[in-house]
């Protein structure tokens, strides 16, 4: 039997077989089960033959050396010399069936990771079954519902954020222009298992529905209209001394899409029932959560103007913890995320009990072949951001705004204050000179409320001028040098800064680099340092091999809206990372 | 009855053709800039290689490599028809800023949107730019992570391998 079934035409034989017995109307049964037998050992063979397996590895390494300029001490290193952070991930496929997991091992943790992330083993592991119609995962998984304002399940590994849930997810596309989602489950906590009500547990309903689609008639209208709705509940026991605390806190988003032409009105509105939480200093005030965005694109010219406002609206499957972990709603930053060190340094983070903002953001490319343009075309790209405060009112006059245990305040949903947590003016200029060089340019205006945003109370807010210039060149078609000049000055917090870094590449496989970050305006002479690094790195495919040496500043490093405070270190870091 | 085998063989040779035909990309739904559900299993080029590069607004590396590409698109379709998918990985705080950026800059690849990075982890990306080179059946042929310039060229090469030229 094996030696029959050893090949493909093996499995087409076995399909004929039966269709002939059927032909025959089953006059020979152990044909018949011969035919099965040929059929089920094909089939076996396909799930070998079909099946694929990929996945990736990452290992981040840090071996520290003791470095008192920059106040890294023996002690304060604390005999942990290495950090490591790795992991690998696999999946597993065959046809409509998939299975995955991944692997982590962080022992010790890289500095500015949190401490309770020490620890290995297999925190993301599921099984899915999909087809066109029907989508089941069981185990751990990533969802997100709308802009994520109610519910939103994600991992960014470099941040060591990680809020998977772990439980079932179910989704469906009954016709064509409609997509159901359905998910509960507990959320990760580092390595903390869940145990009946040790934390809360999250259940989510979403439908989303694609007018153009389902009118098939207007799939090639101009005008195209998208709403979605979705509801979140948690559960979680109140256990509480003093309050009385809702068990189940339910919340619900609407959002519409419409597209005309070449503009776009993008607009979400989340709302969720009284929610005292540590987040909130235990008021029962209700939270909502306004995102909208208009923009028009066309080829050389994009413009997008976005406007939030957020009230309470924190939303944590254990309402005990403040930490980073455990959100159940992801409330995006709308501002600018910026990929330079010096423009990068104050990044900010979102308000969840509340905040006011809009951001307005204007590309345009001045056309190859006009004055301003040149022979390539020039881009510009301007952006401005600013986040308030909302305003707040006492609801009675014996009553201090956000008291706990009470309704906390009163808002007036269009007043916001005048205190500004965050402004980011900005100008970016992209030139090509000629074949073989390029630049790019900015300038950056920022007021960052470091009060606020970074929990350093009573510091001043930070007002910065920030400017840099990347210019790269060519010199054969597979070499190139880059340079980076950057400034940054500020009367406040760690003075002025200038950075440079000379990078060499051998494309697509090597590159060198050196750099240093010089806090030369520190307002205290001794911590005038230099952060300087040197770094190379092999890429082969899509495997790469970096190391670094040198000083890391400490500093705030920010993915995708989730911050995270990076101590100052000094020493080797070693980044493999490898796919297949 | 051998009349009737023929055709059923016939039949099973023809769906298995079609079955080696249909991309084996992992089947995840991401959006397309209007917002729309994207099923990534309809990736395709008519048989046709294709280049599909993950990418991100905060990623300069990234948008150097789509810059380098657009440069090049105009001739690379003429003498190999490769058709390249650009899928943003921006989460929520920028999604709405994806489609003005990429259209001002005149890319003219085919834009996703994968705001929740779930197409990213299907396909096992750990660090962007990372591009793939797919072949008419979405199959991976090679794949590269980081960005350096004139990486385009040897891409280039690969994409003609490919086609036989």
């Amino acid at each position: 039997m094996e030696k029959l079934c050893s090949s493909m035409s093996f499995y087409v034989l076995g399909l004929l077989y039966t269709t002939n017995e059927k032909i025959r109307q089953m006059k020979r049964p152990s044909l018949l089960l011969i035919a099965l037998l040929i059929v089920l050992g094909g089939k076996a063979q396909d799930f070998l033959n079909q099946a694929t397996v990929n996945g990736s590895f990452q290992i981040d390494a840090q071996l520290y050396r003791s470095d008192a300029a920059i106040g890294i001490t023996d002690s304060s290193i604390a005999g942990r010399k290495i950090g490591v952070n790795g992991y690998g991930n696999i999946i597993y496929s065959l046809g409509n069936f998939k299975a995955g997991m991944r692997y982590e091992a962080m022992l010790t943790p890289m500095l500015g990771f949190d401490p309770m992330q020490e620890g290995s083993g297999f925190p993301y592991l599921w099984a899915s079954y999909s087809t066109d119609f029907i989508d089941v995962t069981v185990g751990n998984f990533y969802e997100q519902f709308g802009n994520g304002l109610i519910f939103r399940s994600y991992e960014e590994w470099t941040l060591g954020y990680d809020n998977s849930m772990n439980g079932m997810r179910v989704l469906l596309n009954p016709s064509k222009g409609v997509r159901l989602k359905a998910v509960y489950g507990s959320q990760r906590f580092y390595w903390q298992k869940y145990e009946r009500n040790n934390r809360g547990l999250v259940r989510g309903v979403d439908a989303e529905f694609s007018f153009n689609e389902i009118l098939g008639s207007l799939e090639d209208s101009p005008l195209r209209i998208i709403v979605g709705a979705s509801a979140v509940s948690r559960y979680q026991r109140d256990a509480d001394p003093i309050y009385k605390l809702p068990e189940n806190v339910g919340s619900m988003a609407g959002r519409i899409n419409i597209g005309l032409g070449n503009f776009t009105l993008m607009t979400e509105y989340a709302h969720k029932i009284n929610d005292p939480s540590a987040l909130n200093n235990f008021i029962y005030k209700e939270g909502h959560a306004l995102l909208t965005s208009l923009s028009y694109a066309q080829s050389g010219f994009g413009v997008v103007l976005q406007l939030k406002r957020v009230d309470n609206m924190g939303f944590k499957s254990d309402r005990a913890y403040v930490g980073n972990a455990l959100d159940i709603n992801f409330i995006p930053p709308i501002n600018r995320t910026h990929a330079y060190s010096l423009t990068g340094k104050y990044p900010y983070a979102t308000q969840p009990n509340g905040e006011m903002g809009m951001q307005l953001q204007i590309h345009y490319k001045i056309p190859k072949g006009s004055l301003l343009g040149g022979k390539y075309g020039t881009g510009i790209a301007l952006n401005l951001s600013q986040v308030n405060d909302i305003a707040r009112n006492p609801i009675h006059d014996t009553i201090l705004i956000g008291q706990p245990g009470t309704m906390g305040y009163t808002s007036d949903f269009f007043k916001m204050s005048g205190d500004i947590f965050f402004r980011d003016l900005n100008i970016e200029i992209d030139k090509r000179f000629n074949s073989k060089l390029k630049g790019i340019f900015q300038y950056m205006n920022l007021l960052y409320d470091i009060a606020t945003i970074e929990g350093h109370a009573g510091d001043p807010v930070v007002n910065a001028h920030i400017g840099l210039v990347d210019l790269t060149y060519r010199l054969s078609s597979r070499k190139a040098v880059r340079v980076e000049a950057q400034g940054l000055f500020t009367r406040e917090d760690k003075g002025d800064w200038a950075a440079m870094m000379v990078e060499y590449t051998i494309a697509p496989k090597w590159f060198v680099a050196l750099s240093d970050q010089y806090n030369y305006g520190h307002p205290e002479k001794d911590q005038r340092n230099h952060y300087y690094t040197a770094s190379a790195g092999f890429t082969r495919n899509a495997t790469r091999l970096a190391l670094t040496y040198g000083r890391q500043a400490e500093g705030v490093v920010c993915v995708g809206g989730v911050c995270r405070q990076v101590p100052a270190s000094s020493g080797l870091t070693i980044t493999l990372t490898t796919n297949f | 009855m051998i009349k009737k085998s023929f055709v059923f063989v016939l039949l099973l040779l023809l769906g298995s053709t079609v079955w080696a035909q249909e991309s084996v990309l992992p089947k995840v739904t991401i959006k397309t800039l209007d917002g729309k559900n994207f099923n990534t299993s309809e990736i395709y080029n008519d048989g046709k290689p294709m280049i599909l590069s993950f990418w991100a607004l905060w990623c300069k590396p990234c948008q150097k490599e789509l810059d380098a590409f657009m440069d090049n698109y105009e001739e690379w379709q003429e003498e190999t028809d490769v058709k390249i998918f650009a899928v943003s990985i921006d989460d929520a705080r920028s999604t709405a800023r994806v489609a003005p950026m990429a259209k001002s800059k005149g890319w003219d690849f085919e834009i996703l949107l994968d705001a929740n990075g779930d197409f990213k982890r299907a396909m096992n990306v750990n660090l962007i730019p990372h591009t793939f080179l797919l072949d008419g059946n979405g199959k991976i042929v090679s794949q590269h992570t980081a960005y350096f310039e004139g990486a385009e060229y040897e891409l280039y090469e690969k994409i003609k391998k490919l086609v036989g030229k």
